[in-house]
Order: C-alpha cells, then structure tokens, then sequence
C-alpha cells in the first residue's frame, strides 16, 4: 500500500532520514516510534507530500507519489495532527465536511456523512454539529479531528502524535476508539508516538526509529519479546520501571485464568468436539482430584486418538510448568524457550491457576504499565 | 446649517471612497507580502516611507499629477491608509497559527482555498483593525482638502479662520471629532465581535 524506496532527506548538512526501506501493508496498523527528532514526522509527512524526499522514492498503491498532484493525494490521504487543527471559524459540521466538499461532495452526502461519523463517536448531530471547536473539550475536538480526518473515508490516515496532548483516560478511550473504527473500517494507519505504551495498545506492526533509520520492525509482542538494540529495551524498559518500581512481578501476573480444562476420564471425542467449539488447539487435562495431569493437542488425537478411549492415554507432560508465585523473569524465560507457546502456571496444590502466552504477556504488561487494556 | 451637512456628507464620501479603494488594495498587497516574504519586506518599507512624507507635502506632489480637486484628495488619503491596512493584513496572515496551516495543506486545500476559508476568516478582527485605524486617521487628514481644492469640512474651518470666526471654526471641527470618535467606537466594538467567533 505504502513503499518507502530507499528514501533520504537533508536539511543542510543534517541527513534526517538514511536510506528508508518501508513496507506498509493494507489494513495495517504501523505505528512509528523513536526518541525525539529520529525522523518520524519527517517520514510521515513524506507520505502526503508535505515533505518531499531529497532522493528516493515512495510509492501509495504502487503509484509513485511524486508523479501525481500533492493536493489531489493529500485529499485523499487523513491527516491528524497533535495540536487538532481543528478550524476556529467552522462548526464542527464544517470542519468535518471539507474534504467532502472539496471533492465536490453534493450537500445531502455530505451531511449524511457527518451525520454518521459523529454516531461513531457518540456525539450526537443535535448537540454537536454546530458548535465551534472552542466550545469542545480537548478529547471532544480531538475526537473531531479524527472524524474530519475519515471524512471521505480515505484509505490510508496519518497520525501524528494525535493524543499526545490529551490527558490520560481521554487518551485511553480515543486509543480504544481509533483502534475499534481501524478494524471496523479497515484502514491503513501511520501512527506517529513516543508512547511506547500506545504503540503495544495499537500497533500491528511498532518501526522503531533511531536518527533516521529503521532499527526494528516488529509486532509489539516481537519486539517485547525481541529488542533488536538496546535503545529499544531502554525505550520499553524506562516504561516498565517507571510503572511498576516497587511492586515485583509474579507469573501470575501475566497469566489468563480463562482456560479449558478437562478431567482425564473424558473421551477422545468429547475433546475433539469441546476444542472445535471453542477454537483452541490444545486442552489442559487434570486428574480427579483437580490436580494438574498433562497437556493434549488437536494433532495428537487426528493422529493417534481411537474413538471411545480415554483422553488420558494421548495426554503429554511435556508443557513447561511453573509455580505462580515464580518470578516474572523466569516467568518470560521459561515461555521463551518452551516449544509450547505457553507455560502451566500451578496453585501451591497443584491445581491449574492460568496459563501463561505470549498475548497474556503483552497485555498484563500493559495493564501493570498503563491500566486497563483494551479486550 | 444645510451647507454644514452637504460638507459633513462630501466629508464622508471622500474618505469612505478613499479607504474602500485602500482597502481593497491594501489587502491585495498584504496577501502578495505574505505569499512572497521580501516583497512584503519592500511594501511594508514603501508604505512606511510615504507616511513619513508630511501630508501636506505628499498631497502638492499628488496635486502635479491629478490637479486641484476631490481625486486629489481621495489619491492622497488612499496612500496614506496603505500602510495600517497592508501591515495588518500581512501580520494577521502571518500570525496563522502554523498547525492551523498545515491542517489547511495537509486536507488538500489549495493556495487560494486555504486563503479565503481558513487564514483570511482568521485574520479578518486584524484586518479589519487596520482598516479601522486607516479611517479614523483619514477623517482628519480629510481636512487638508480644503488646500487642494477638494471638498469637505476643511472648507467650512478654513473659512472661521480667514473669518476669525471662532464659531465657525468649531462648527467644522466638531463633527470631525465626532465622526473620529463614533467611528472609532463603533469599529471597535465589530472588530471585539468578530475576535470572539474566531
Ligand atoms: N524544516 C526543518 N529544517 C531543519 N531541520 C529540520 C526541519 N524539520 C525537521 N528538522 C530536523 O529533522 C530531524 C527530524 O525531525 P522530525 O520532525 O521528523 O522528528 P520526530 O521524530 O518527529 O521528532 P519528535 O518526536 O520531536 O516530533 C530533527 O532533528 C529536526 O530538528
Ligand atoms: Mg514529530
């Protein structure tokens, strides 16, 4: 969708961006991050032209972007700013209408089309359609300024630092929501922050960038998981201490306590049916008492499995155990290396607490860092 | 009393003309300044040198060219009001905010869309403040037309003068502090008006 090729820029002697390689997927969230003046905004502004590269390339649907005339690609490119940049002289209902009526929207689509964003964010058309932007809160103006950036519903919408200046639950809920219209419409989003914890909550794909270059391009779980440099852990790892100094952390800290567990007298089919019903691929199976027993997986019972036997001849006790009050280090150590994907985290009897993913992880980490994560 | 009037409304003419020409001029040359910054620097130079010129002396030079006269008048006062009204149109342009711009550039706006709907409604309290100024100073320079032979209440003053009419002097005078004043006031106010809806 969006291809940076080989891409540098200059002001003076200063090279700000070295030789950009980016690959940006439709429908991708990729969130740009790096201390300040690392190049993000630079490279964003790229995208709509109102930066333009001292060499390279960059191609928006396999279109060169410099062939093409920057107002028209702007108009059809979302752009959020940090300080809203929402008109004073407009109502909001105009605000939101201009690039509809750039385009030569005619006036009833228009105004449906302000009708209907401003139901996504509930705020009601009565209440809000005319007012002025200085009669908003900062999340409400922010809130607009995001609807005017989707007005035409453009394919790709830049972000630059949009709840930078936002308190914190404002934050919160504006990330939820930009999160939650993302996968309802689809969109390819460049988002541009210094928030680490913003860039695991939204991120599909976290660019890390460092003095004009790419340091690592990653999943936030990768990337939690795998710092590429150690400018990457001290940025998440300035977080991590600051949030949570004095509290350690535990395994069960990062454990789900949602989990399907089976008494190993079940049958083979009763087990095949119950992980197709509930999407999983393998089953946590405890003994009478509740005890933990083993671990069985989809591809051990198609393989071996006899209709009408027993659950408890297939089961391995192979996954990686632990005990919940094990430190969160060895916690994250032992999930690394184990094979499974997850770890068993046991009461002190041995019975089944949770288990321990790499999703669980990342969103317990959020949570210890950055409060309630989104679900 | 009605040759009181008739000047007080020739009065009016001259300056209401002189500062609608100004103003539409003034504020062409404000967006050019701002559109290209050293031309801006060289009209706010040349509109702050002609005030310097003592009125008196700017309006003979104008005499040499359009002769005795209203058009004179109305040349001369034009020149004047130049300077507030292109410095404030070229500050209040300037003084966008810069995200406000880039917002405007960013959606798609082209140069002159993002002038008349985004900085030229910003600007209008500033702009309008310096066509405020250049009309309330140009009711009393107003006045001078009576040595060019314009029209207006300088006549009625310079009479009282030749007169020694003290009467006279402030039958003329008056309204021109008045007009100045009420002006002034009214304006004010509009400009307060529309600083607060932007
Ligand atoms: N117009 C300009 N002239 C000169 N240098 C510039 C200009 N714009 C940006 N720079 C420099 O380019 C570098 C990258 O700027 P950029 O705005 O992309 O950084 P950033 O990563 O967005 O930083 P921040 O997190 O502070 O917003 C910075 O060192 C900045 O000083
Ligand atoms: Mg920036």
């Amino acid at each position: 969708m969006i291809h940076f090729q080989n891409v540098t820029k200059r002001y003076g002697e200063k090279i700000v961006l070295k030789n950009l390689n980016l690959e940006i997927r439709k429908g991708e969230f990729v969130v740009l991050i790096g201390p300040s003046g690392c190049g993000k905004t630079t490279t964003l502004k790229m995208i709509n032209r109102l930066i333009e590269p001292d060499s390279g390339r960059i191609f928006i649907n396999g279109e060169d972007a410099s062939k093409q005339n920057a107002v028209e690609l702007r108009r059809k490119i979302g752009y959020v700013i940090q300080q809203i940049g929402l008109f004073p002289n407009m109502t909001v209902e105009q605000n939101i209408a201009i690039v509809p009526k750039l385009l030569k929207y005619p006036k009833e689509e228009w105004q449906s089309i302000v009708r209907s964003l401003l139901k996504l964010v509930d705020m009601p058309y009565e209440d809000y359609a005319h007012k002025y932007p200085s009669e908003l809160s900062g999340g409400q103006q922010q809130r607009i300024g995001v609807l005017r950036a989707l007005a035409v519903s453009p394919p790709i919408v830049l972000m630059d630092e949009p709840f930078g200046a936002l308190d914190p639950i404002t934050r919160d809920s504006l990330q939820e929501e930009v999160r939650r219209i993302q996968k309802k419409l689809k969109k390819t989003i460049v988002f541009v922050t210094h928030d680490m914890g913003e860039a695991l909550r939204m991120a599909d794909t976290i660019v890390f960038m460092n003095e004009g270059r790419i340091v690592q391009k990653a999943a936030p779980e990768e990337m939690l998981r795998n710092p590429a440099d150690s400018i990457i852990s001290t940025f998440m790892g300035r977080h991590i201490t600051s949030g949570r100094q004095s509290v350690p952390l535990y395994a069960e800290d990062f454990m789900r306590t949602k989990v399907l567990k089976v008494p190993k007298t079940s049958k083979t089919l009763e087990c095949i049916e119950l992980m197709s019903r509930r999407d999983v691929n393998s089953l946590i199976v405890i003994e009478d008492d509740e005890t933990y027993f083993g671990t069985v997986t989809i591809e051990e019972i198609k393989q071996h499995g006899k209709a009408g036997r027993n659950i408890s001849e297939l089961v391995s006790n192979e996954t990686i155990t632990i005990g919940r009050k094990e430190d969160a280090r060895t916690a994250l150590d032992r999930l690394l290396e184990s094979a499974a994907n997850y770890l068993i985290v046991l009461n002190d009897d041995l019975t089944v607490a949770g288990i321990v993913t790499r999703t669980s992880t990342a969103k317990a980490l959020g949570e210890a860092l950055w409060g309630e994560m989104p679900a | 009393m009605s040759e009181l009037f008739v000047a007080i409304f020739q009065h009016l003419l001259i300056v209401t003309v002189a500062i609608g020409i100004s103003s539409i001029i003034g504020i062409i040359l404000g967006i050019l300044s701002y559109w290209v910054r050293p031309l801006g620097t060289f009209l706010i130079w040349f509109a702050e040198m002609l005030q310097t010129i003592p009125s008196l002396a700017l309006l003979a030079l104008l005499m040499i060219i359009f002769g005795l006269g209203n058009i004179t008048m109305i040349a001369g006062l034009v020149l004047y009001a130049l300077l507030p009204i292109v410095r404030n149109t070229y500050t209040g342009l300037s003084s966008v905010p810069s995200h406000l711009r880039e917002a405007s550039k960013g959606m798609g706006m082209s140069r002159l869309q993002r002038l008349f709907q985004v900085e030229i409604p910003i600007s209008i309290p500033m702009i309008f403040s310096g066509v405020k100024i250049a009309l309330v100073n140009s009711l009393s320079i107003a006045v001078m037309g009576v040595l060019i032979g314009a029209d207006g209440l300088g006549y009625i003053i310079y009479r009282g003068i030749q007169q020694q009419n003290f009467a006279r002097i402030l039958t003329g005078a008056v309204p021109v502090v008045l007009m100045a004043i009420l002006f002034d006031y009214v304006m004010t106010k509009i400009e307060r008006f529309l600083s607060i809806k932007c």
